[in-house]
């Protein structure tokens, strides 16, 4: 089976630092893939680069096409959604304008899907979004990028900032669409959740991938218990 | 004194359809569009053009000068700015790249047309005036307050009802967010630069045939007030802007009414004095957003 999502030898830089130094990895279909790794690894220059929103060079091909160098608005059209660290929710939007804007012009009978998943959002969705806690705020996150129909869903960090509490249900969510069939490629610090949700992971290194295996199998890696699970 | 409060809100709503423009350019991109008052006296002279060449009548001639004037607007925005938003310049270089531009194209007008004042074809415009009590108001404003009143909800209707409109919203809060959701931020960048050169475009056209006296310079006066406008009402906000335009036409005309003759020439410090105070007691203008509001 052809990998959904392959990225070969991406190499991003800012300024004269090389950030990501051929970073490679596959992600299939109907699976959760996870980047785990330190601050700084790169694992969020990773999820930028495939969506398009800062240069990189290398090949990302999704579902057999080229889209590297491809604008934003064309690779989220293609398929490719993501969640984006801290949230960007727009703030002085009304939530469910917000959700409008995953859905981009679609019928708004589609906004039910979300409330329904989130009823939360259907309470406060003539509020401004940035009046919502930061756990509202990541379900207005992930319930937008859903509406705007994922082949593949990116996940930066939706556990950061979060409550213990609200984390739980932030990974109850995300273990949710990975029953439904939603392929997602998950980036997290926090290490233990992600392992035990993924199905193949990617361990992210000074811009670099230095180990992969299953979930379980990384879970079970000393080498990883000891630098990324606190043990 | 209805006369003069009539003025006042003729005057205002011409400021306004002027300041909207600008605060929409400024909302998104973060730039001062100096060249906001040559669309303004292009829409003017696209309204003449069209009259004395092919005597079309004058609402149909503003309907050309909106479109025509945001089709500069875009022609503008790729000459004065799009080149230095690629290379990522500073604000700075943007607001002196359309004051070059601005200047460039008042000298051309001033070329084929003269410095002076150009009149609209003899006969093109309305004459009529209403008598409403003892007071006698020019129905011709009339038309005017009332067409830029549907324009403002027009533009209101666009910004919050419509995906485009919420595009151009996302991407003057968050480009980046933006991006990630899929707005194509070329398309509502030129969609911004047209709807406000249209905007100012039309102004042009409404306050020429109010005067009837048009010239290459007759935007500049209103740069520096659309400017306090904006920053009063909020840096960027719509409908700040627009309260800030009425506020400015009333207190103008106020200072008018209330001043003595011979102090005439206080007009404008009286109105801007009171713009001044509500900045000192609001420093984020009237329906600003807190800033912050981010981390």
């Amino acid at each position: 089976m052809t990998p959904l999502l392959e990225v070969e030898e991406l190499r991003v830089r800012y300024g004269a630092v090389e950030a990501l130094h051929g970073v490679s990895f596959a992600a299939n279909a109907g699976e959760v893939t996870a980047l785990i790794g330190a601050n700084g690894a790169g694992k969020s220059s990773t999820l930028a680069a495939i969506s398009g929103v800062i240069p990189a060079r290398g090949r990302i091909r999704f579902d057999g096409r080229d889209i590297a160098g491809a604008p934003p608005y064309a690779i989220v059209r293609a398929g490719i959604v993501q969640v984006p660290e801290g949230r960007e929710i727009l703030a002085r939007m009304t939530v469910e304008e917000n959700l409008l804007m995953g859905l981009r012009g679609r019928d708004r009978s589609e906004l039910a899907s979300a409330y329904e998943r989130f009823p939360i959002l259907r309470e406060r969705r003539a509020l401004l979004a940035g009046a919502l806690s930061g756990g509202e705020q990541q379900m207005l996150a992930i319930a937008r990028a859903l509406l705007a129909r994922p082949r593949l869903l990116l996940l930066d960090e939706p556990s950061l900032g979060l409550a213990p509490l609200i984390v739980k249900q932030v990974f109850e969510t995300l273990a949710d669409l990975k029953r439904q069939g939603v392929t997602m490629v998950l980036v997290e610090q926090n290490a233990l959740r992600a392992l035990r949700l993924a199905d193949r992971a990617y361990v992210m290194d000074l811009g670099r991938i230095v180990m992969n295996g299953t979930g379980g199998e990384l879970l079970r890696d000393e080498g990883v218990a000891r630098t990324y699970l606190g043990g | 004194m209805a006369e003069q409060l009539y003025n006042a809100i003729f005057v205002g709503s011409i400021y306004a359809l002027f300041a909207v423009g600008f605060a929409l350019v400024f909302s998104v991109l973060d730039i001062l569009n100096l060249a906001h008052p040559v669309v303004f006296m292009l829409g003017a002279f696209v309204a003449l053009f069209c009259m004395s060449t092919f005597g079309l009548p004058a609402g149909f001639a503003a309907v050309i000068a909106f479109l025509a004037t945001g089709a500069f607007g875009i022609f503008l925005d790729r000459i004065a700015f799009a080149p230095l938003r690629r290379r990522g310049a500073p604000p700075l270089s943007a607001m002196i790249s359309s004051l070059g531009f601005a200047i460039v194209v008042i000298r051309l007008m001033e070329l084929r047309y003269g410095p002076d004042l150009t009149s609209y074809p003899a006969g093109s415009l309305p004459q009529t005036v209403v008598q409403i009590g003892d007071a006698r108001l020019d129905a011709l404003r009339l038309v005017i307050i009332g067409l830029a009143i549907v324009l403002m909800g027009a533009l209101t209707y666009f910004v919050r009802a419509t995906q485009l409109g919420r595009d151009i919203r996302a991407l003057a809060e968050n480009p980046r967010a933006a991006r990630l959701l899929g707005v194509n931020v070329d398309r509502a960048i030129a969609s911004t630069f047209f709807i406000s050169s249209g905007f100012g475009g039309v102004a042009g056209a409404l306050l020429g045939f109010a005067y009837n006296a048009i010239y290459p310079q007759m935007g500049t006066p209103y740069e520096l007030k659309a400017f306090t406008v904006m920053v009063v009402g909020g840096m960027g906000s719509l409908p700040g802007a627009v309260l800030g335009a009425y506020i400015l036409g009333i207190g103008e005309i106020a200072a008018l009414v209330f001043l003595p003759a011979d102090l005439a020439e206080l007009r404008d410090a009286l109105a801007f004095g009171l713009l001044f105070l509500v900045l000192v007691i609001r420093p984020r203008g009237l329906l600003g957003h807190r800033v912050a509001e981010r981390a």
